[in-house]
């Protein structure tokens, strides 16, 4: 470890934007370059589960909470291993984390981590850019990287992989197999259920979502084939969050493809939505700044209550909102758009209707944001049981009905 | 929180207090959004407060919930929850943009949230919770000045009169300029170093929370503290206490710099420090570092509170300055009017100026201006995003005023400023902004000053043939005593240039002349003490009148029902005037258009008269709206404030009359018919929440100097029942039976005998002590005596007068002080009964009145008449009576 615990020295810094826009600070974290996808992110609290969000790797993140670092950061929060997002975008950054599980500093942990930041730009300025002229290239370069004339600096932004296109769930996914188990989480008692989830990115509240409810989590690698997953004798595949362009991931669209097909209970979130989306037929498409924050209004449509969501997502499923529909893969059955924003109408869940599948693009899991839609892995829970109370009629006494209440009353412990 | 019948829930903001648990809330400095919680711990509080709506069941609607968090572990505390809008839910919508009790409304109408646009984004539903892309900060406004014997500890009990909230793009920018908005002497943070700063003092005086335990912390951190040291002594999260040693290190710098740099300034600005405070760090006068500034390209932009941190366009122009680096002020297709607001609520201050703003507003948008609101005060109408064509959410000093103005000149013109709307607050800008060259709508500086400064105001009284009591100015004892020898005692002794009574006193003897000579510190030449002549036993009137330069209009005329003397704000008064004849009220009307035409009004003119011995006094006149417009406006059915922004713009009151309909055709109301219904205004008082440190109520004495803070209408048929209907809304309720405690001063002794009288008639038992007792047996008054303080427990155990006060014996008191020393005795007497909320009636007058609407309690029962009602029945009065003559 570095010196983390002393404040850096600042030096200039620049937040260069692809269309030319160029913002000054100071250097934050570490100094150097930082080239991605410029986004924005809302929240107020959960600075240390946003960067730690592996569907953030290769974004520039702009926070618009203007003071960010101030409960420093602590080994519980992660949401995974490392800091995910390239770079930083602060405007003012904590001098002192005050908190009483705070381990290090934000600024020590992102100098630790070679995260490149910048400090004292205004960040809303940035945002409105961003809101208008959509999610863009930039670079923030820091200490000697900002030397470079502006031209220079452009011309390494431009120079790039765009986000469209690009596939990046294969390199943040975990390379080999992990187990999380309900045991280590506070369950008592055996595991009620194994699923098999596909790391695309996963977040670390994810699995322990499962495990408080009895689920024993089983993480496989993005590239893991039908077998690998039929090996673990699943109740359930789950597909995660993770970054990049869901029209690359040909190879998860291909295996959620076999998992339906087996009629084996799938649960998508964000990525997982998507891959749904496109294994039905559906089209994605990139929406023009994405959704990015904690406050999201999400309709669930079967009941007509609103979600308040946790969501970061830069890509949508382009499906019909009015009512039931055909999947385009027609031997799915029929599917459904079960979730729509209440701020711009993006589909945010879909629900097949003929197979015990479906998805959200928001967050159930939060980690940052609000707990409103924690009923999403109940409902996961219950489309097990139920399914596997129809293949073996007289099976155990935890499926059907009793499932939703006994997972809660174990959440609640 | 906001909740919908679909059980559909919503966090409008979190607020969080700089002051640990024991300080009351509306006491503590707050901060949106809370700054030291993580994600975990603010979800945490979310499920909780969640939990708690449902299970209380707020069904719809607003509710608010406050937790304790403890700093080592964790540890979460349900403080309390109001199943309502609250008072934090002011601050929630100023703060965020989110438009709680208008939501709550349509909710209990039946909407759901998400059927309810948002007004800010239009696009996007109320179902979602508000994100700040900017800091706020409320600051608590207190009034122990005016409560000396008050302990100034505090606690759970709310002591604050007002607040100022500020937004800033961080912690330091919200938090000073939230300071300067309070305009209160010394509520700017101090950097000067060149006094001792005895830090063990400081820390050891901040463990007690006391409205100076900012400046004792931040002190004590200059001096050379410690965040731990003080974070120990204090509770105070070191996050915030870091961010005041921030504050220090920039102050530091500037104090440092070789010159006023761009850099420097840029560093200052962005951490809130006004130009004032600049130049005291660097010794150079604010208006040099303002012009260095502005030729450096210093200036402030203006961001937008848009609910949504610029996720999505906003169209509602509610905008905050920040030296940051882009400015969101659109541009305007007309020249925009703006209105200065009257910041804080404070004691002589209050939310009666925002009225006046707001209808000016109204009327102005109405006749086609844009106008452009700027006020810091997130309890009032005007800071309602929707009130204005556009908001500043701003502090009202020069320097940030001027900013507004030049934001408003760049986006498309100004075409002028209001100040005579907001009360002191901007009237005391105006001479200020017509030097840079900014016109002044309605009155111009040169009449303000005219009223204003006593000087010049007695050859506009000279010129008109009117007299005000005999005065002087001194600037020493020996001064004051040599003019009031001249002039006579009692004489009425104030500070200059200082309208409204702040530190005014009657004194009655040398002695005592000498005691608030020796008190009050800041004389100086250029600050004398004023000294006049006070009249006992006069009638106090009060006017509100417009003038355009050729018509008066007297929109009303109030008779105070305690003596001069009694601090106008404090005393109740009544409009139409129950005895003045009308040969008085042509005097007043005559004078009101003297004074009006010598000063040189346009607008609205406040008038304060006193009639002694039939003679009419001008106490003194304020060229502004006072804080009597909304009630003479409800009274009388004509909305002044209305009529005066028009005015300002140059419509005459004969048009007013005519095309605009604002005032009636004929009349006004100075000469309103006989049978008109009656008004009475109470002043509301805050004693009981005001206790010394063993615990005692302070006085509740009236006087010069102005307490009260807040006030209420009674409006029926006859004084009596108004009166009576005033005293129940605003303290405590006449009884209409019972048992009546009565002692009283020497010299009020004969002014008694006739309500004492009528009040046993009515059935009443009467209980007195020593003298008054005496005085009531001579006249033939049964009354019981009781036991004086002094005397203690008999040996019966009878209890004293104090006792029957607490154990509930007794339902009304009347106590006048004696003279000039107003302490003894009564004093606690009071004290009790203000304690257990009996009604308490000080001065003769009020008694007199008590008695009557005590007999028409009896008599009468009370009907209701809408306001609406109560103008159209006073409309039709006027033309029969103008018909009839």
């Amino acid at each position: 470890m570095t010196d983390s615990s002393q404040p850096a020295t600042e030096s200039a810094a620049v937040l260069m934007l692809e269309d030319g826009r160029i913002f000054r600070g100071r250097s934050y974290g570490a100094e150097g370059t930082a080239l991605g996808e410029a986004v924005f992110a809302t929240g107020m609290t959960g600075y240390q589960e946003t960067i730690t969000d592996p569907s953030y790797a290769r974004q520039l993140v702009v926070q618009t909470a203007p003071h960010i670092g101030n409960t420093g950061v602590n080994a519980a929060d992660a949401e995974s291993r490392r800091i995910w997002v390239a770079g930083y975008i602060v405007r003012d950054a904590a001098r002192k984390p005050s908190n009483w599980r705070s381990e290090q500093s934000l600024d020590g942990q992102l100098r630790d981590q070679g995260i490149v930041g910048i400090q004292g730009v205004d960040t809303r300025a940035v945002t409105r850019h961003l809101r208008e002229r959509g999610a863009m290239k930039a670079g923030i370069f820091s200490g000697p990287a900002a030397a470079g004339s502006d031209a220079e600096l452009l011309a390494l932004v431009a120079g790039q992989e765009s986000m469209q296109g690009a596939r990046l769930a294969e390199e943040v996914s975990a390379t080999s197999r992990y187990v999380v188990e309900p045991s280590d989480n506070g369950w008592e008692g055996e595991p009620l259920f194994t699923v098999a989830a596909l790391d695309l990115g996963i977040k670390s509240m994810t699995p322990k979502h499962f495990a408080q409810r009895g689920v024993r989590t089983v993480v496989l690698p993005a590239s893991s084939t039908f077998d690998d997953v039929a090996r673990e004798s699943p109740d359930g595949v789950f597909m995660s969050n993770g970054p990049g362009d869901p029209a690359t991931a040909d190879p998860q669209v291909a295996l959620l493809r076999e998992v339906l097909d087996a009629r084996i209970p799938f649960f998508g979130i964000c990525f997982g939505n998507q891959i749904l989306g496109r294994a039905l037929g559906f089209g994605t498409y990139k929406l023009r700044y994405g959704h990015r924050g904690i406050n999201q209004p999400v309709l669930d449509r079967r009941t007509g209550k609103v979600e308040i969501t946790s969501q970061n997502h830069g890509f949508a499923v382009d499906a019909p909102l009015d009512g039931p529909t055909q999947a385009p893969e027609g031997r799915f059955g029929r599917v459904e758009v079960s979730h729509v924003s209440l701020n711009d109408d993006v589909v945010e869940g879909l629900a097949c209707l003929d197979l015990p599948a479906f998805s959200v693009q928001y967050h159930p899991e939060a980690a940052a944001g609000p707990h409103d839609s924690a009923y999403l892995f109940d409902r996961f829970i219950q489309l097990m049981g139920d399914t596997r109370s129809s293949d073996q009629p007289s099976s155990d006494a935890n499926d059907s009905d009793t499932n939703d209440s006994a997972a809660n009353d174990k959440e609640a412990n | 929180m906001m909740r919908d019948k679909n059980d559909n829930v919503v966090v409008v903001c979190s607020i969080e207090n700089f002051d640990p648990v024991g300080v009351h809330t509306g006491d503590s400095i707050t901060v949106a959004p809370a700054m030291t919680l993580t994600d975990r711990e603010y979800q945490r509080l979310r499920d909780i407060s969640i939990a708690i709506i449902r299970e209380v069941g707020v069904d719809t609607g607003g509710c608010n919930i406050q937790f304790a968090i403890e700093p080592d572990t964790g540890r979460i505390v349900v403080i309390e929850m109001n199943p309502r809008v609250s008072r934090s839910s002011a601050l929630a919508s100023k703060a965020t943009g989110f438009a709680i009790a208008k939501i709550a409304t349509k909710l209990s109408l039946g909407y759901t949230l998400d059927e309810i646009p948002n007004d800010i984004t239009k696009k996007t539903p109320a179902s979602f919770e508000p994100t700040l892309d900017y800091v706020v900060v409320k600051v608590p406004r207190f009034a122990f000045e005016k409560f000396p014997a008050a302990d100034p500890t505090l606690t759970t009990t709310m002591k604050s009169v007002g607040e100022a909230m500020a937004i800033g793009r961080n912690f330091t920018e919200a938090l000073q300029k939230a300071l300067r908005s309070l305009e209160q002497k010394g509520s700017q943070l101090s950097f000067d170093i060149s006094a001792d700063i005895d830090v063990p003092a400081l820390i050891s005086a901040a463990r007690r929370p006391t409205t100076e335990r900012l400046s004792q912390v931040q002190q004590a951190l200059l001096g050379g503290g410690t965040v731990d040291e003080l974070y120990q002594a204090t509770g105070i999260d070191p996050w915030y206490l870091d961010q005041l040693v921030l504050l220090n290190e920039v102050a530091e710098t500037i104090r440092e710099a070789p010159a006023l740099t761009e850099e420097m300034l840029r560093l200052a600005k962005r951490h809130g420090f006004s130009d004032e405070q600049i130049g005291a760090l660097t010794h150079t006068p604010e208006a040099v570092v303002r012009g260095v500034r502005h030729a450096l390209g210093v200036r402030p932009v203006y961001k937008t509170v848009d609910t949504c941190a610029a996720e999505f366009a906003a169209y509602t122009p509610y905008h905050y300055s920040s030296y940051d680096e882009e400015d969101e002020v659109g541009p305007h297709a007309q020249p925009s009017i703006i209105i200065l607001g009257s910041g804080p609520n404070r004691i002589g201050q209050g939310i009666e100026f925002d009225y006046s703003c707001v209808h000016a507003s109204m009327a102005l948008r109405k006749a086609g201006y844009e106008t452009v609101m700027v006020n810091c005060n997130p309890e009032t109408v005007s800071t309602d995003y929707d009130i204005s064509t556009r908001l500043y959410f701003e502090p009202l000093t020069l320097e940030d005023v001027l900013e507004v103005i030049a934001a408003e000149e760049r986006t498309g013109g100004v075409m002028g400023v209001f100040v005579q709307l907001g009360g002191q607050t901007p009237l005391k800008l105006a001479q200020e902004l017509a030097d840079a060259g900014i016109p002044i709508l309605g009155t111009s500086p040169e009449a303000i000053d005219l009223a204003e400064h006593r000087g010049a105001f007695s050859r506009v009284l000279d010129a008109a043939g009117l007299i005000s009591p005999k005065n002087g100015t001194a600037v020493s004892f020996e001064d004051s005593k040599k003019i009031a020898d001249e002039i006579g005692y009692p004489v009425l002794v104030r500070p200059s240039y200082v309208l409204g009574g702040r530190g005014m006193e009657i004194v009655y003897d040398e002695a005592n002349l000498s005691r608030y000579i020796a008190n009050a510190t800041e004389i100086t030449e250029a600050h004398p003490v004023l000294i006049d002549r006070f009249l006992e036993d006069a009638i106090e009137i009060d006017v509100d009148a417009l003038y355009d330069g050729t018509d008066l209009y007297l929109g009303g005329i109030m008779e105070h029902i305690e003596e001069a003397g009694i601090h106008s704000g404090d005393s109740a008064c009544v409009l139409p005037p129950i005895t003045l004849g009308a040969d008085i009220l042509q005097r007043v009307r005559e004078a009101t258009l003297a004074i009006a035409e010598g000063v040189g009004v346009r607008g609205l003119i406040n008038i304060q008269f006193a009639l002694a011995s039939d003679v009419l006094y001008v106490l003194e006149a304020n060229p502004r709206a006072s804080r009597t417009v909304p009630f003479v406006s409800k009274a009388t059915g004509v909305q002044l404030a209305k009529a005066a922004a028009l005015i300002g713009t140059g419509v005459s009151i004969a048009a007013l009359r005519t095309e605009h309909g604002l005032l009636p055709a004929t009349g006004d109301g100075g000469d309103l018919p006989l049978d008109a219904p009656v008004s009475v205004k109470e002043a509301v008082l805050p004693f009981s929440r005001f206790r010394t440190t063993d615990g005692t109520v302070v006085d509740s004495l009236l006087g010069p100097e102005m307490r009260s803070t807040g006030e209420v209408m009674g409006i029926d048929k006859y004084f009596d029942t108004a009166f009576a209907k005033s005293q129940s809304a605003a303290n405590a309720a006449l009884p209409t039976e019972g048992r009546v405690f009565v002692s009283v001063a020497n010299r009020d002794k004969r002014s008694i005998i006739m309500p004492v009288k009528r009040l046993v008639d009515l059935g009443f038992e009467i209980l007195s002590t020593g003298g008054t007792a005496d005085v009531l047996r001579r006249n033939g008054i049964q009354s019981t005596t009781v036991r004086k303080i002094a005397e203690g427990t008999g040996e019966h155990g009878e209890g004293t007068v104090v006792d029957l006060i607490t154990d509930g014996t007794i339902d009304m008191i009347i106590n006048t002080p004696t003279g000039g020393q107003a302490r003894g005795d009564g004093y606690e007497i009071r004290a009790a009964a203000t304690s257990y909320g009996l009604p308490v009636i000080t001065t003769v007058p009020e008694f007199g009145a008590a008695v009557q609407a005590i007999e028409a309690m009896r008599s009468y029962e009370w009907s209701v008449t809408s306001l609406q009602e109560h103008a159209a029945n006073l409309r039709v009065a006027t033309e029969a009576r103008d018909a009839a003559r």
